[in-house]
């Protein structure tokens, strides 16, 4: 028998509430039961980042999440992204960069990148290739994410 | 993964075990250790080693499924005397970003900052990375030459009772530890290091990120014209838990920190670790790695 349990929580800026089992990640609750697939299911545990979104402001990989510590909190997929000008300057750097070949990493990538540019506005190419050490791509050898991100970073005008 | 690829003290044998019927997620301290009463819980808080594990079948959920997410008690890191708290909520960015373990604990710093990934650092909790007991935790070393006492909570008749275990005793064994299953971590005190506090940590991997340690060093002491004392030493992923190194504390303290005594040191802390061999390096390798690490971690210390 599975132990379920509602939940309630903002999801890209909508109010949701699901039923989930309470055994069952985050991961597995936004593609399976909320129906958003843009996040996507790599390695299950926390190496490759492909599943990575944002909950509260801060990125984190959702297969390590239980879906039922979503309750109340604020969740930001790939999908809710580029409504915030941040994300569309990064998608836009991404495909003028050709930072996507296969794509499967991209929205891991692109959340994680967001993050990154969230705490440091400007970053250089070092600071890129930290932050986004939790996310593995395994077409491009990384130079081109790493291009685009730090342009994104170039490109926002100094406060 | 930092948070440990080893027995998780939710696992041994001899606890009863059932199959999971409720989940609760209290918002006071009073309410989670009543919970606790029955020892039959498993406890969440970060989640990045209990999601998975218990995905894999590793882990075997309790009857009740506690997520302790939503007490204040538990969060927070403040300076309460001459000591710095840090509630088991907090997490290990929160920690490395923290303006009081920036001033006065750098080497937590140094170690959070080889913590797993970011995502993973944006999760994860101290008080998971402390109960987890991974002989690799990545927090543990400096938290053992930092000198922390681990702060538990308790409800043993109808009222909280709340006590300070020193972290050097709290670990008995891969994944296992001397808190009982009435008992919640709620966080851990530290010790403001003196003026003339000096403290390293070194933590050897195949890569920068994700990775688990092969071994980790941490020395702290007090260094006054030359001469190191209050010195502590400790391992990690060397022996079954992480570890005091009584011998090579006894090489160093009181002592000058010249070539003899950091070789002495050396030799001692070769001697003194139990390695086994795993699939990150074998005992010979870590042994060897202890021996000229710890000279090394020494001589920068000792130049700085």
């Amino acid at each position: 028998m599975s132990l379920k349990h509602e939940i309630e929580f903002t999801l890209n800026g909508v109010k949701r509430k699901v039923m989930v089992d309470v055994r069952m990640n985050a991961l597995d609750m936004l593609r399976d039961i909320v129906g958003l697939t843009g996040t996507k299911y790599g390695c299950g545990e926390g190496e490759c980042g492909a599943c990575t979104i944002q909950v509260d402001g801060v990125s984190l990989n959702s297969c390590l999440m239980f879906a039922v510590d979503c309750a109340g909190r604020n969740l930001t997929t790939v999908e809710g992204l580029t409504d915030q000008p941040r994300g569309e300057a990064l998608r836009d750097a991404f495909v003028e960069h050709g930072a996507v070949q296969c794509g499967f990493c991209t929205p891991g990538m692109m959340m994680q990148a967001d993050h990154l540019l969230a705490k440091h506005e400007h970053p250089d190419e070092a600071c890129v290739k930290r932050g986004l050490e939790g996310n593995l791509c395994r077409c491009t050898g990384y130079k081109k994410i790493v291009d685009a991100v730090v342009a994104c970073g170039n490109a926002e005008p100094t406060p | 993964m930092s948070l440990g690829d080893t027995k998780s003290p939710f696992d041994s044998e001899e606890d009863p075990m059932t199959e999971l019927k409720r989940y609760f997620a209290p918002t006071s301290l009073d309410q989670a250790v009543e919970c606790l009463k029955g020892g039959n819980v498993t406890i969440l808080a970060g989640g990045t080693d209990l999601t998975p594990q218990s995905q894999a079948g590793r882990i075997k959920f309790r009857e009740t499924l506690m997520n302790i997410r939503h007490i204040p008690q538990l969060s927070g890191i403040t300076l309460e005397g001459n000591e710095i708290r840090i509630g088991a909520l907090a997490t290990i960015t929160e920690i490395m970003e923290h303006p009081l373990v920036r001033q006065h604990l750098p080497v937590l710093v140094e170690a959070c900052d080889h913590f797993a990934s970011d995502q993973i650092r944006n999760a994860g909790t101290l008080g998971g990375n402390i109960c987890n007991a991974s002989p690799a935790g990545d927090t543990l070393v400096p938290l053992l030459v930092l000198d922390a006492c681990v702060e538990l909570a308790s409800m043993p008749e109808a009222k909280l009772y709340r006590h300070c275990m020193p972290i050097s005793t709290f670990f008995t064994g891969p994944g296992k530890t001397r808190k009982s299953l009435c008992e919640l971590v709620t966080g851990v005190r530290i010790p403001v290091p003196s003026p003339d506090h000096r403290s390293r940590f070194y933590k050897h991997g195949t890569r920068p990120a994700l990775d688990i340690s092969t071994i980790s060093i941490g020395i702290a002491g007090d260094i006054k014209d030359g001469v190191i004392s209050n010195v502590r030493v400790a391992f990690g992923a060397v022996a079954p838990t992480p570890l005091r190194a009584t011998a090579t504390e006894s090489a160093l303290e009181g002592r000058h920190l010249d070539a003899a005594t950091i070789e002495a040191a050396a030799v001692a802390a070769r001697d003194e670790v139990n390695p086994i061999d795993d699939v990150r390096a074998t005992a010979w390798y870590r042994r060897e790695m202890i021996h000229n690490m710890t000279k090394r971690v020494l001589e920068n210390v000792a130049q700085a």
